[in-house]
C-alpha cells in the first residue's frame, strides 16, 4: 500500500510508520501498567511518582516515556525506509484494543491484589 | 466575577483547552476530508495544507496541555485525603451536598452521602483518568502524518483514511474523558 507516481510524491513509509507503532506501544504501556498497578502493590508503590498525583504519576509518565522512546527507536531503524503497512496496523490495532482493555477499570479490578 | 485559583485551572482545563480541542478537531476533519484533488485546485490544496498543518499541530499541543493540566494541577485537588477522622474514613462529608475545604470531591463520591455516587469515582473516574492519555499520543501521530506528507495526503486516499483513523482516535478517547470530566464535575465539583 505505497504510493504509486501517479498518486504524487513518493516518501517512504518508515517514518509515518514509526509513529503510528509507537502510538500504540504508548498506549499498551498504559493499559499494562495500570492492569499491573492492580495487581500488586510492590509495583503500585513503584509507580507513585508523585505522592499528590499518586500511581497515575507513574503509569502516563512510564506509557508517554514508551510512546517517544518507541517512536525515536523505531524512527531510526526505519528511517528513509519503505514499511510495509499492512503488519504495522495490525501491530498497532491489537496493542491498541489491549491498551484500552487494560484502562477499563472492570478488567483491571478483576487483577486487584 | 472572581475565580478561585482551583476554579481557574479547572476552567481552563475543561473549558478553554476542551473547547480549542473540538474546534480544532472541527476544523481538522473538515479540512481532511476535502482535501481531494477533484475538489480543489493545486492553489486550493495549498492553502488549506498551511491552516490543516496549524490546526492539527495546535490540537495536539492542546490534547497534551489538557492531560496534563488534569493529571498534574486538577488530579490531586479531587483525591485528597480530607474527611477522614479517627476511624471515620468520611467523616468530614457528613451531611454535605457538595464537597468542600473538609471533603475532597473524591472523598465525597466514596462517601456516599448525597446518594448513589460511589460508581462515580470507581468505574466513571478510575476510567476517565487512564483513557484520557491514549488522546495525545495519536493526536501527534495524526500531526505529524500531516507535516510530514503534506501535500501529497491531496492524492493518496489511504493515507488521507489513515490521518483521519488517528484524529477520530484521539477525539473519542478525548470525548469519553471530557464527557466523564463534565459528569462529575456536576456531581462533585472542585472547589
Amino acid at each position: 500500500m505505497s504510493m504509486t507516481a501517479e498518486q504524487g510524491e513518493v516518501k517512504p513509509s518508515g517514518p509515518a510508520a514509526a509513529v503510528i507503532l509507537a502510538a500504540g506501544v504508548g498506549t499498551f504501556a498504559l493499559g499494562l501498567f495500570t492492569t499491573m498497578n492492580e495487581a500488586s502493590s510492590d509495583i503500585s508503590d513503584f509507580l507513585r511518582f508523585s505522592d499528590d498525583v499518586g500511581p497515575l504519576s507513574g503509569k502516563t509518565i512510564i506509557s508517554t516515556a514508551a510512546f517517544f522512546v518507541a517512536w525515536a527507536v523505531l524512527g531510526y531503524i526505519w528511517r528513509g525506509r519503505e514499511v510495509a503497512w499492512r503488519p504495522v496496523l495490525i501491530a498497532t490495532v491489537v496493542l491498541l484494543g489491549l491498551g484500552f482493555l487494560g484502562t477499563f477499570p472492570t478488567f483491571f479490578e478483576a487483577f486487584a491484589d | 466575577m472572581e475565580l478561585t485559583n482551583r476554579e481557574f485551572w479547572t476552567f481552563i482545563h475543561g473549558m478553554v483547552l476542551g473547547s480549542l480541542f473540538l474546534l480544532a478537531f472541527s476544523g481538522g476533519l473538515a479540512g481532511l476530508y476535502s482535501l481531494r484533488p477533484e475538489w480543489a485546485t493545486s492553489e486550493g490544496i495549498r492553502e488549506r495544507m498551511t491552516r490543516l498543518r496549524y490546526g492539527i499541530g495546535l490540537m495536539a499541543l492542546i490534547a497534551w496541555g489538557t492531560v496534563l493540566t488534569g493529571t498534574w494541577i486538577i488530579y490531586p485537588w479531587y483525591r485528597e485525603n480530607l474527611s477522614e477522622v479517627g476511624e471515620d474514613r468520611y467523616a468530614g462529608c457528613e451531611g454535605l451536598q457538595v464537597p468542600n475545604e473538609d471533603c475532597s470531591p473524591r472523598d465525597f463520591l466514596l462517601s456516599e452521602v448525597s446518594g448513589d455516587t460511589e460508581s462515580w469515582h470507581t468505574f466513571w473516574f478510575e476510567w476517565k483518568e487512564h483513557v484520557a492519555w491514549i488522546a495525545p499520543m495519536f493526536a501527534t501521530a495524526a500531526a505529524f502524518l500531516v507535516f510530514y506528507y503534506g501535500r501529497s495526503l491531496a492524492q493518496n486516499r489511504f493515507l488521507r483514511r489513515l490521518v483521519i483513523w488517528l484524529f477520530v482516535g484521539s477525539f473519542v478517547t478525548a470525548g469519553i474523558a471530557g464527557l466523564i470530566g463534565a459528569l462529575v464535575t456536576k456531581t462533585a465539583p472542585i472547589t
